[in-house]
């Protein structure tokens, strides 16, 4: 019974890091109907932008502050200066604008970090935590800790200040935002910009349990991709709660389903893309689809 | 264009693609093949995603499928290599039509979500069936000799094979999408609902495309396995499947002659790449990308036509 | 007095094809003009133009500055506020959202956006019953007070409607040009009306202007169109 806690809390940390890379991916494709492939990309060059300050000698909460500052201007400029040439074109074009994104950054961060895995640290203290008799690591609560804190963040945000009601009319009704004065583009921005915050906590969370290299970040997105799916890529709480799901199903099958060891796990991120599709392709949350004729 | 002015083109390009093997070292008439199975690839994939408008990111399935028959027919029964061809295209004519069925519910994102798991999984489903696909390690085959005594080298003959089936098979395409067929499967892609008031059966045509765009994309999975001489699972991985959609984008969507185009892009690029960078031969191929998509949205074959098609309104505006 | 909106040899087109062929019309300070015509006539076209949603050649001033090729979001801060052609309505945001949204530009403390909240309310009571509603669960003919009321958080100097009574019970479209003539005469917004119902237009109008396929055909004072005979038998149906 135990080990059944144990795995649902890592099951929580690990689905909040998969939730928070799908926020992403739907904060930005519910303004453009684009999924950024690159998400997963940039997460991972931002953290390594926290190991490049934290190896200078920053203490780990400048640095980490002080990555999502740099993140938020990262994903900005490349909205408004790679992005922005593609805006209205098909959705095809800048689906491989993004692929290209992706392979740019991939690349760039092989050479410049090369490809050794590097350790990564982790905030929290290394000896684990007691709740009653059972025993769960430190990361993990605290990874959990950290996102609820983005994720309350982001919510308040959006609910409560006019940028947030600003950036919401913007993604849904583009016209009728320029109507109010609302400078659309720039709105787009912004979200690329905090996109690419979500993202990096997620890396830096992450990159102390799986270390630290430039294809850390392709296995996640396919899971944030099954989380977004479950979720609905119309609902971003959806896309949240779907990661948490989806962590816990994986470790829960990783652990009481004998044949499918480490190599398999993929299989299950993939087997919930195909069933929810199949049965809902909205997602648990998202809203289908309705078209006026 | 003018159709004087297209017969002329093709005319010109088909000259040069029979004299190609004859002018260039072996490796590259090699190379040229590998373009020539590409375009009939995505030709197939075009056909699926631009003129019916079903975006697919899983069609290296289909390849994989064509090339593994091939490999198996091949290895196990002796069988001659232009059978297992047709075979492999009847296979996943009909593995497609089937795929189809249920991809008839989803919508953009969704398919292209579900073919995108199918393409993750390819390589394992392979490696787990190693009775059949011999595994990790693949299938060895060994190239062709010339039929017929062709004073030719293998190399030089599997070109012109190749290219055989690729115009029987653009020919085929293009008749295909000229005709009611065609303008049906346009419909649908740019209104599905009016489409279907004019009493065209989406589902029906929808599902038949998938088939065909299997069919095609499999012949030339079987062709490239004939060609390299050698399958493994994880050559088709989920990159390839991207490589095919971004060969189809920047070759032009809706475009016959944009699968050649968007071949030799994806062939030739990458090496490109390597040449300017060997540190970092991803992040130049990133570059050309986005910057192909900058400067012809619409792909190679859109710009063309832009161009063409604003020469036209000069003509006509002169002539007013 | 020079007038607060002016085209002149406006053209415009959507990609290649023409649309509007050199027209040209003005709106005097604290009027209210209006554009009449048939379908396809391009007199949404020419809201469009002035709001810079479409493209367009030849000259537009408001209040004598020139306008023609400034973004549609630049516009807005002259203070044009436009009700838009099917209303426009933030269909997943609440009704006090769309409002809020209306007034994005003025920044301003709480306190002064608040004010306006309630003088809105004011106008279209079924708003304020229906503040916390999301748009689109408002009738269409709540939705077109919507836009308008969103226009005037605005605090405009020049109100854009569009077709206002399209698709709207008579009831419904009397009440919101009721509204529309009270905030005309009360806090002197000037008004360009763009209508194909051309009794309801005339009777609100002072000034008038009527298209045929991108072109003005005829302009006066609405009275005279009123009477006049091809007018009548065209447009109003006697």
């Amino acid at each position: 019974m135990e080990i059944f806690f144990q795995q649902v809390v890592s099951g929580l940390a690990t689905g909040g890091i998969y939730g928070s890379v799908a926020l992403a991916l739907v904060m930005i494709y519910q303004a453009t109907d684009v999924v950024n492939y690159a998400q997963g990309e940039m997460a991972m060059f931002s953290t390594y932008l926290a190991w490049t300050l934290m190896n200078a000698g920053v203490p780990y909460w400048w640095a980490f502050f002080g990555t999502l500052v740099l993140s938020f201007v990262g994903g900005l400029v490349i909205e408004r200066i790679v992005i922005r040439p593609v805006e209205n074109k098909p959705i095809l074009t800048i689906v491989i604008v993004c692929i290209g994104l992706l392979v740019i950054l991939n690349s760039v961060a092989g050479w410049i970090y090369s490809y050794i895995q590097k350790p990564f640290p982790s905030p929290f203290p290394p000896k684990p935590i007691m709740l009653g008799t059972v025993v769960f690591g430190a990361h993990d609560l605290g990874a959990i800790g950290v996102t609820l804190v983005v994720l309350a963040f982001l919510y308040a945000f959006f609910r409560f200040t006019t940028l947030g009601l600003a950036m919401r009319a913007a993604a849904q009704n583009p016209t009728s935002s320029r109507l109010c004065g609302i400078r659309v583009g720039w709105m787009l921005a912004i979200g690329w910009g905090l996109a690419a915050m979500v993202g990096a906590v997620a890396g830096m969370m992450v990159a102390p349990i799986v270390f630290l290299d430039p294809n850390m970040m392709a296995g996640i997105l396919i899971y944030a991709f099954a989380s977004a799916t479950l979720g609905g890529f119309t609902s971003p709480g959806g896309a949240v709660l779907g990661g948490l799901i989806v962590g816990v199903i994986e470790n829960l099958v990783g652990t009481y389903v004998s044949f499918i060891g480490t190599e398999l796990k993929l299989t299950v991120a993939l087997a919930v893309i195909l069933i929810v599709l199949v049965f809902k392709p909205s997602g648990l949350f998202g809203r289908a689809a309705v078209h006026r004729v | 264009m003018s159709p004087r002015v297209r017969y002329v083109v093709l005319v010109a390009v088909l000259a040069i693609a029979l004299a190609l093997p004859f002018l260039v070292s072996n490796f590259r008439v090699f190379q040229f093949t590998q373009v020539a199975v590409y375009a009939i690839a995505l030709l197939g994939l075009n056909m699926l995603t631009g003129y019916n408008g079903q975006i697919s990111l899983g069609h290296g399935a289909f390849y994989a499928l064509g090339a593994y028959t091939t490999a198996i027919m091949i290895d196990r029964w002796d069988v001659p290599y232009p059978l297992t061809i047709v075979t492999a295209g009847v296979l996943c004519l009909i593995a497609g039509f089937l795929f189809g069925i249920p991809a008839l519910r989803l919508e953009g994102l969704y398919l292209a979500l579900a073919t995108f798991a199918l393409a993750l999984a390819i390589p394992q489903i392979l490696k787990y069936f190693e009775h059949w696909t011999g595994g990790s390690q693949g299938i060895v085959l060994s190239k062709p000799n010339p039929p017929w005594g062709l004073p030719l080298s293998p190399d030089q003959w599997l070109y012109f094979f190749t290219l055989a089936v690729l115009l029987v098979l653009f020919v085929l395409a293009r008749n295909l999408l000229a005709g009611r067929t065609g303008r049906a499967i346009v419909a649908i892609r740019d209104n599905p609902i009016a489409a279907q008031a004019m009493g065209v059966n989406t589902a029906l045509y929808k599902s038949l495309t998938f088939g065909v765009s299997a069919a095609y994309t499999g012949v030339a999975g079987a062709l490239s396995a004939i060609v390299i001489a050698f399958v493994a699972p994880d050559a088709f991985n989920v990159f390839l499947s991207i490589t095919f959609l971004t060969g189809v984008v920047i070759g032009g969507l809706a475009s016959i002659s944009g699968a050649i185009f968007g071949a030799l892009f994806i062939q030739f690029v990458p090496n490109w790449a390597q040449e300017i960078s060997k540190a970092a031969p991803w992040a130049i191929y990133g570059i050309f990308l986005i910057g192909f998509m900058y400067a012809m949205p619409f792909g190679i074959a859109g710009a063309i036509r832009r161009v063409a098609a604003r020469a036209a309104l000069r003509g006509t505006a002169a002539r007013a | 007095m020079a007038a607060l909106l002016e085209a002149r040899g406006l053209h415009a087109q959507y990609g290649w094809t023409k649309v509007l062929h050199g027209i040209n019309f003005a709106v005097e300070e604290g009027g209210i003009t209006t554009i009449l015509g048939a379908n396809g006539a391009g007199k949404t076209t020419t809201l469009r133009a002035v709001c810079g949603m479409v493209k367009t050649t030849g000259e537009i001033r408001f209040a004598g500055q020139p306008i023609s090729g400034r973004p549609t979001e630049s516009l807005v801060r002259l203070g044009i506020g436009h009700a838009p052609e099917g209303r426009g309505t933030f269909v997943n945001l609440t009704v006090e959202e769309n409002l809020r949204l209306g007034a994005y530009v003025r920044g301003g403390g709480g306190g002064t956006v608040a004010q306006d909240l309630e003088r809105v309310y004011g106008y279209f009571p079924v708003l304020a019953q229906r503040r916390k509603q999301t748009g689109g669960t408002l009738s269409g003919g709540e939705q077109q007070m919507l836009a308008v009321a969103r226009a005037l958080m605005l605090r405009p100097r020049l109100l854009l409607l569009d077709e206002p009574s399209l698709g709207l019970a008579p009831l419904v479209v009397r009440e919101i040009f009721r509204i529309v003539r009270t905030i005309n005469r009360e806090e002197r917004v000037s008004v360009l009306l763009v209508e194909q119902n051309a009794a309801l237009a005339l009777g609100l109008a002072d000034h008038a202007y009527l298209m045929e396929t991108g072109r003005v055909v005829m302009s006066g004072p609405a009275a005279e169109l009123r009477q006049n005979e091809a007018i009548r038998r065209a447009y109003l149906g006697y």
